[in-house]
């Protein structure tokens, strides 16, 4: 069974830019055959995906103020299955990098991503979050997000209207619509992509304990 | 601005006569300088909050290696916070400062990034992915042989709860984070980490050109983007003795209120939102909306509208802009009502913060808390009545106060506000004048050597611009006076001894804007 292209309720598909890519993704998955019941299975998995999408509350500067836009009255992402959001990356299945991440913040965004549960996506909205943008030349911002983790959709703008940012987390509901569940998904973290090294740092050990740990070594 | 320079072995004093003797309460700002040869030092801008009286004194150092300059963090509670920013970029060690460590960047970051000097290569300072230990405090002594002694001193104790909250939390509106020691439900001791978002405008600004500066003023405290370009704007036009058109200060007095009100409206929403009132969430946007409207048909931007320039405003306004403003302004006064009715006196809002958070008078003053949270204890510190602008001083408005100091009082600070700013507008509307939306100016801005100071009202309090020139195109040394950080200091007093979900109200009432606390 063959993947078909990615249609989607709200824009018809050749209204879209950049089909190319997902074309070329197509190709490459149609490359090996697919079981009909596992296609089909596959279909309704990425039909239930790509239809209730959940972004993690991650707002570091003027985008988060236009992503609430989009959550508000006018705009309402509910109409496409985005209005649930979660403060919690565990619960989470994307992460909206709104803002400029700063060398101070990297580590934690890094941290924050790789908390998330597979399958997860990233959208890097804004020029800060896609290269720096007006901040480039700082000695404390992150020049890209894509420099720590992998990014899915980027939303130009600064700060993106809320058109676009509706319009990039459509573009992420084609690309979620063309993933096999039952043989790998498009994109998976590998484990030594994750930093393991977190050092767990405990202040406040009363002495008595430290003195006893260090005995015991 | 002149500035009086004392020297270093007389400046503790005359300090401490300054505060204690001429009542010079306010310490409006504290800048870290890197004169070169010169050394570095710090310019102290202070004001007496009963006669409006303002000073500018300064003093520096000539050693680079350990530049060390007497405390004043006992006479004004702010500068316990302004020395730690001043330490973080300069590396200026304040004797006597309580816990002298890094504010804005992480305490492994080598060198200071503000110095003329500082080396600004990958190499030196790469992005670090992993955590960074939880800095240990420290004070700095001189001794009597006159070496600077670090004490090593921790801030929470063996036997203290200690919680984090932050930087990825959906109550701190953005990045910013708090440690904090509990008993039982009750906060004891407040450690407030920024830096999530420092994002050193103030440094790169020294390599830009002037009008290349004027579009990073709108990414500091977004939701007030006109009052601080315009804060930049007069700081260069004083500089330049350029004056600008009648028509022009009009344009601008519209948009800094329509800013206001703006940013007035996404506190309210944001503000319910953290109490969880979705609802008045909803309203809050849908009436914001109608705002954004206008201000895209005029500006082109919805959120960051880089429209004034140096010298006038980018474009001139639209033929329809007075007629949808007015019904703009009936429409939202009778939406006050509706959010008061669903809001403001609603038996959970008023439990959640009637007398939650005080701050007294004296606290907000030394604490050089502006704008709305000033106010609502009863400082009367609003900059378009302090030293008017543009043309507040020809317009009729009340400066709005209220006395208790309390979560509830900034709350209707801000509804009383946008009433004001509507009868600002309504004044102003039906008489712009004609003539030049803009004055001509030269394709390369430079400002004679000197240094200067601008302040506006934002929408959170006093932004001031403080400029040092030597004759460039680019600014020697550029600050910006941020609107959050008295705000976020301030809070230590307020937690202490309230509960944990009291830190929602309080963070939610205090109406901070992280970039730009971080700047």
């Amino acid at each position: 069974m063959e993947m078909k292209k990615p249609i989607i309720k709200s824009i018809p598909y050749e209204e879209f830019k950049d089909n190319e890519t997902l074309e070329a993704l197509i190709k490459e998955i149609n490359k090996e055959r697919t079981n009909v019941v596992v296609g089909a299975l596959d279909d309704l998995i990425n039909w239930g995906r790509s239809n209730s999408l959940w972004s993690l509350t991650f707002a570091t500067s003027c985008c988060g103020i236009e992503f609430m836009s989009v959550g508000a009255a006018r705009y309402d992402f509910a109409r496409f299955g985005f209005e649930v959001t979660r403060n919690s990356p565990r619960q989470a299945d994307l992460i909206m990098v709104a803002g400029t991440i700063t060398h101070k913040m990297a580590p934690v965004l890094k941290r924050l991503y790789d908390q998330m549960a597979e399958p997860k996506y990233v959208i890097a909205v804004g020029g800060c979050a896609i290269s720096g943008g007006p901040f480039k030349g700082s000695y404390h911002v992150l020049n890209g997000v894509d420099k720590i983790i992998p990014v899915d959709v980027y939303i130009p703008g600064c700060p993106p209207r809320p058109e676009a940012i509706l319009y990039g987390m459509m573009q992420l509901q084609r690309k979620v619509k063309i993933e096999k569940f039952f043989g790998g998904v498009n994109h998976k973290q590998k484990k030594e992509e994750q930093t393991d090294n977190y050092p767990l740092v405990i202040t406040n050990v009363p002495q008595e304990i430290t003195d006893k740990t260090e005995k015991e070594q | 601005m002149n500035t009086t320079f004392i020297p270093l072995n007389e400046f503790r004093s005359q300090m401490e006569t300054l505060r204690r003797d001429k009542g010079m309460d306010f310490l409006r700002d504290m800048i870290g300088m890197d004169w070169g040869e010169d050394g570095l030092g710090v310019i102290y801008l202070l004001e007496n909050s009963a006669t409006k009286e303002n000073i500018s004194v300064a003093t520096r150092t000539t050693d680079r290696v350990a530049p060390a300059i007497p405390t004043v963090s006992d006479l004004w509670k702010i500068a316990n916070i302004y020395e730690r920013e001043v330490f973080d970029f300069f590396g200026i060690i304040f004797n006597g400062h309580p816990n002298l460590r890094r504010l804005f960047l992480r305490n492994d970051w080598v060198g200071y990034p503000l110095r003329k000097d500082y080396d600004e290569s990958e190499a030196v300072n790469p992005v670090r992915m992993y955590s960074e230990n939880n800095q240990n405090d420290c004070t700095y002594t001189l001794a009597e042989d006159g070496t600077i002694k670090q004490i090593p001193d921790t801030l929470f104790d063996n036997n203290e709860y200690v919680i984090n909250i932050g930087p990825q939390h959906p109550a701190t509106h953005g990045v910013l984070r708090f440690r904090l020691s509990l008993e039982g439900e009750f906060i004891n001791k407040v450690d407030i980490h920024c830096g999530y978002i420092h994002r050193g405008i103030e440094k790169i600004s020294e390599k830009y050109p002037y009008p290349q500066i004027l579009a990073l003023t709108d990414r500091l405290d977004y939701l007030s983007a006109h009052q601080n370009r315009h804060a930049l704007c007069m700081c260069i036009e004083k500089a330049m003795g350029l004056e600008v058109t009648e028509r022009t200060q009009y344009i601008r007095t519209i948009m800094d209120e329509l800013q206001r009100i703006d940013s007035h409206l996404l506190f309210i929403s944001c503000a319910a939102m953290d109490l969880g009132a979705l609802t008045t969430f909803i309203y809050g946007f849908r009436d914001r909306e109608k705002l954004l409207d206008i201000m895209e048909e005029v500006t082109g931007g919805r959120l960051i509208q880089n429209y004034n320039v140096i010298g006038g405003v980018q474009a001139d306004i639209t033929p329809g802009f007075a007629e949808k403003v007015k019904t703009f302004c009936k429409d939202i006064l009778n939406k006050l009502n509706e959010y008061n009715d669903v809001f403001t006196n609603n038996i959970i809002t008023r439990k959640r913060m009637l007398g939650i958070g005080v701050l007294s008078t004296e606290d907000v003053i030394s604490y050089g808390c502006t704008g709305g949270t000033g106010r609502a204890s009863g400082w009367s510190c609003d900059v378009r009545k302090r030293h008017p602008y543009a043309l507040y001083d020809k317009v009729d408005f009340k400066e709005i106060i209220y006395n208790n100091g309390d979560c509830y009082d900034r709350f209707l600070v801000r509804i009383d506000e946008i009433k004001e700013s509507v009868r600002i507008i309504e004044q102003l509307i039906d008489s712009i004048p004609e003539g030049e939306y803009k004055v001509k100016t030269k394709p390369i801005i430079r400002i004679p050597e000197g240094s200067y100071h601008a302040a506006v009202e934002g929408s959170r309090g006093e932004f001031g611009v403080f400029i040092e020139s030597k004759g460039d195109k680019s600014p020697y040394r550029i600050k910006f006076r941020p609107m959050g950080l008295p705000l976020i200091a301030s809070m230590e007093t307020m937690l202490k001894g309230n509960k944990i979900a009291d830190l929602m109200a309080i963070g939610a009432t205090l109406d901070y804007v992280i970039p730009d606390i971080d700047r």
